[in-house]
């Protein structure tokens, strides 16, 4: 278990050590970032000084050091747009980045199992064929417009919940549900189907024979066995929520988290800020997986962790 | 359709075939004549799935056709005529069908158009990451051993990067505009084509038929294009849907984030965000694109669930168990028939 731990951490660090070559090579080889974050009337002092400060003026490979340093040290510099350390900024945007994504993915094990199950119990019953139908076209509907929709109807129209910005619990409802129904609609189909076989199995049969009660067939043993496919699922959905889809959500909601900084950013052409956000989410992302990768051992046992 | 360029071809396929030979009646037909008919009546036989290929049709010849098509042109504007409503509700006419928005343009024309990007940028990045993917995992599934590990060992890093920032960042570096949106999609895409052919390639990699091709002498790219990749056309055709689905929804995002297609350049993604600002004022400019987007995207999807579960042999043994317990009529008409 230990040696899978510290193999797992391993390729965690390869894999933050990549992200960070990749942010150098873009920022500071494909792309100038004198002239992207410059004004274009800056005069060729103004440059020369902005490229002193950032340590543009030195060797590609000490830049790098340095650059690599500055990582470790999670210190980035000072941002641009708001002239104080994006750190700094991070810390105070990321609570409502975490608070979305995981009340989003919450909702949308709470909705979809349920849901799965009761599909898979009557496989091309009427309900499975509604229930299959609307995943289709929950997972059709691009997740910007379903926000755009939600405001509309229900801020708007119905006037039941605020249209954007954070506050109380009525802000989440709607970023929450517009994020959450992708990862619903994908949870729905992976339960339905991994319940569908399991209710195939000879086991299953055993059981109802031996004449216990279909919901404990269904809800414990059933349950039991579907439940590794459903969770790495719904440990992917968490992961793909904070590696990007936020940034949308966030956009249409004005969601002050990370993803909605990272827009800003981009819009103030503030490539520091940007290099830490990119930073920060990857590391979440390497800890997001390592964490579930120690679940699953511990719900399956038949799940052997290799160090291979 | 000359059968003997056919033939050889086909019998590699045979393997993963979509029929399993069920109709020995029908055998002296053509090969290729047999299968067109197969995947007819396959198609007819799931009628979500028809009317999705069916629309996926229709929008390709609209993007083929677009400039004769479409009513107006795209990007002229009307200040005289902005912000006019569809045609059944006041004030709508005729000559904008689906109205037009903030500058006068016209509504229906813009989606018209709109289609060309979207087909382009999910036909391009579906190339391009599915072109390179393939190679990859043929070259990772057949070379094995370091090469092997090294590819997969890429692919896991890649997999674990956060895909859609990373994304952002080349955009906000190199600039956004058609092309690096295909490129920028296909690096985060390609990953997921080297992991299926490579598992495929690492489990028939030591069948009778490869091997004895290798020892027959063929050259290992001969092994792969004419043995292997064969194998691979029906999964690959599943995933390069599904992807295809993806990548629309992706570049409309992309797009409606400010960081996809450009104007004057036309995208749904970007007449949505455009059409945000209006939004309460004149909700067509939301609705209508968004709806395009929202259909073009459940039709690539129910012709992929009709893909997989037509050319998976596992899939469609389920799918005939379930109808035959599912209504006694269909029962006795198939147990005649034999499984289809």
């Amino acid at each position: 278990m230990s040696r899978f731990v510290v193999h797992r951490l391993w390729q965690g660090v390869i894999v933050v050590f990549c992200v960070v070559v990749v942010v150098f090579v873009l920022t500071r080889l494909i792309g100038d970032p004198v002239r992207v974050m410059l004004p274009l009337e800056a005069t060729a002092d103004q440059r020369a000084l902005f490229e002193a400060q950032l340590g543009l003026d030195r060797p590609i490979w000490e830049q790098f050091l340095v650059f690599v340093g500055d990582a470790v040290a999670l210190d980035f510099g000072d941002s641009l747009w708001q002239r104080r350390p994006a750190m700094e900024i991070i810390a105070e945007r990321l609570p409502a980045t975490l608070i979305l994504t995981f009340s989003a993915i919450g909702l949308a094990v709470v909705v979809a199992v349920p849901l799965g199950i009761l599909a898979a119990l009557k496989p091309e019953g009427l309900f499975d064929r509604v229930v299959v139908l609307v995943s289709l076209i929950g997972l059709s509907v691009p997740q910007f417009w379903l926000g755009l929709l939600f405001i509309v109807l229900f801020a708007v129209q119905l006037g039941w919940l605020p249209t954007s910005g954070r506050g109380g619990v009525e802000h989440v409802i709607l970023p929450a549900l517009t994020l959450a129904i992708p990862a619903m609609t994908r949870i729905i189909m992976v339960v339905r189907s991994t319940m569908m076989d399991e209710l195939n199995r000879q086991y299953v049969k055993t059981l109802r024979a031996k004449g216990l009660l279909e919901w404990q067939v269904v809800g414990v043993h059933a349950l039991r066995n579907a439940a590794v496919p459903v969770l790495t699922l719904c440990g992917w959905e968490l992961i793909r929520a904070l590696s990007g889809y936020t940034v949308v959500v966030e956009t249409v909601f004005a969601w002050p988290g990370l993803g909605l900084t990272a827009i800003q950013a981009i819009e103030r052409q503030d490539l520091i800020l940007l290099q830490a956000i990119v930073f920060v989410t990857a590391i979440i992302v390497v800890a997001v997986n390592l964490i579930l990768d120690i679940v699953y051992k511990a719900i399956d046992p038949r799940i052997e962790l290799k160090a291979a | 359709m000359s059968q003997d360029v056919d033939l050889p071809a086909a019998s590699t396929v045979e393997p993963v075939k979509v029929e399993p030979a069920a109709d020995g009646l029908r055998a002296e037909a053509p090969l290729a004549e047999r299968r067109a008919e197969s995947i007819w009546s396959e198609l007819l036989a799931d009628i979500p799935g028809l009317l999705g290929a069916v629309f996926l049709a229709a929008l390709v010849i609209v993007a083929l056709f677009a400039p004769w098509i479409a009513p107006h042109d795209p990007a002229a504007q009307n200040i005289i005529l902005r912000l006019r409503p569809p045609v059944w509700m006041d004030g709508g006419s005729w000559a904008h069908i689906l109205g037009t928005d903030h500058l006068g343009r016209d509504v229906l024309s813009r989606i018209l158009h709109g289609s060309r990007i979207s087909l382009l940028v999910g036909l391009g990045t579906v190339a391009l990451a599915g072109g390179f993917g393939v190679l990859i995992g043929l070259i990772a599934g057949y070379a094995g051993g370091r090469t092997d590990a090294f590819i997969v060992a890429v692919v896991d890093i890649q997999i674990a990067f956060p895909g859609l920032l990373l994304a952002l960042m080349i955009l906000a570096v190199v600039g956004p505009s058609t092309m690096t949106v295909i490129v920028v999609l296909a690096l985060n895409g390609w990953m997921v084509y080297t992991r299926i052919t490579r598992s495929i390639v690492l489990g028939l990699r030591h069948t009778a038929y490869v091997e004895a091709a290798e020892m027959v002498g063929c050259r290992p790219g001969r092994v792969l294009w004419r043995h292997l990749l064969p194998n691979l056309a029906s999964p690959l055709l599943t995933l390069a849907t599904l992807e295809f689905a993806r990548i629309v929804l992706a570049e409309a995002a992309l797009s409606f984030l400010g960081l996809g297609v450009q104007p004057p350049a036309t995208s749904w993604g970007l007449d949505v965000a455009q059409g945000k600002d209006y939004m309460f004022r004149a909700w067509w400019l939301v609705t209508f694109p968004g709806i395009a987007i929202a259909l073009t995207v459940l039709a690539i999807n129910l012709v992929a669930s009709w893909s997989r579960v037509t050319s998976d042999p596992l899939e469609r043994e389920k799918r005939f168990a379930r109808r035959i317990i599912g209504s006694p009529g269909l029962r006795a008409r198939m147990l005649a028939k034999g499984p289809s």
